[in-house]
């Protein structure tokens, strides 16, 4: 079974400068863990204490994840998750740090 | 150094005056590596909100296959400060992740001021830069 993920320019120092890698998983969880096996030290870089980190955006074909089922997202075979930094920031005394 | 037409650098000022008092933020995609920033997308803040500002998840994803398909990438990544100076934040500099992009910051404290600033922000480093603003070419 093999799922197509685009990683983004910031992320391609963990994949040889590919754009876009293969791996495997029945959950998008798994599938980043299998990644960071592949990939190591990249699954840190998307997720933290066992959830999607605020920085990255990650869609399943089209959709947000976050409004499908974060980590625990089912994916499948010939799916594209595609990650994307967030762009985001604002004024020094902005409370959303 | 920034090089930016004068025609994109009015846009991203206009774009942030008519936005006040919320921050506004945008993009000027340009061929990869090519480090011109040639096509000024505005964007729409999706906090709407004076203190923050974020893109909104889909038209992010829009935004990067389309510069995708046509061999670009964010050359100058921009927002604007609506009550401080234009010189990135903690958070600014939290989301920065784009190494090689010019991350432009304007300011519009000042109705009557221009303030308009260039950082590259690489490993939390932020390093300010020269902007040169380049005339239209000579068709006048």
């Amino acid at each position: 079974m093999a799922i197509e993920v685009r990683i983004p320019t910031i992320l391609r120092n963990y994949t040889d400068g590919a754009k876009a890698v293969q791996s495997t998983g029945s959950t998008l969880g798994e599938l980043f863990a299998n990644l960071d096996s592949s990939h190591p030290g990249i699954g840190g870089r998307l997720v933290e204490d066992a959830k999607l980190r605020r920085f990255v955006n990650v869609y399943l074909n089209d959709e947000d994840v976050r409004f499908l089922g974060g980590l625990d997202t089912p994916v499948a075979d010939g799916d594209t998750v595609t990650v994307l930094p967030a762009v985001a920031g604002g004024a020094p005394d902005a409370a959303r740090v | 150094m920034l090089r930016i037409d004068r025609a994109i650098y009015d846009e991203i000022v206009a774009h942030a005056r008519r936005d006040h008092p919320d921050e506004a933020c945008g993009v000027v995609a340009g061929p990869e590596g090519s480090d011109r920033p040639e096509r000024f997308i505005p964007m729409l803040n999706a906090a709407r909100s004076p203190t923050f500002y974020e893109f909104d998840s889909k038209d992010l994803l829009r935004l990067y296959r389309e510069m995708d398909d046509r061999g670009e990438e964010p050359v100058v990544i921009y927002h604007s400060h609506t009550a401080t100076e234009a010189y990135p934040s903690r958070t600014d500099v939290s989301y920065a992740s784009e190494p090689k992009a010019h991350y432009v910051l304007v300011s519009t404290r000042d109705p009557d001021t221009v303030e308009f600033r260039s950082f590259r922000i690489v490993d939390s480093v932020i390093t300010e830069e020269e902007v040169q603003v380049l005339a239209p070419a000579a068709s006048e």
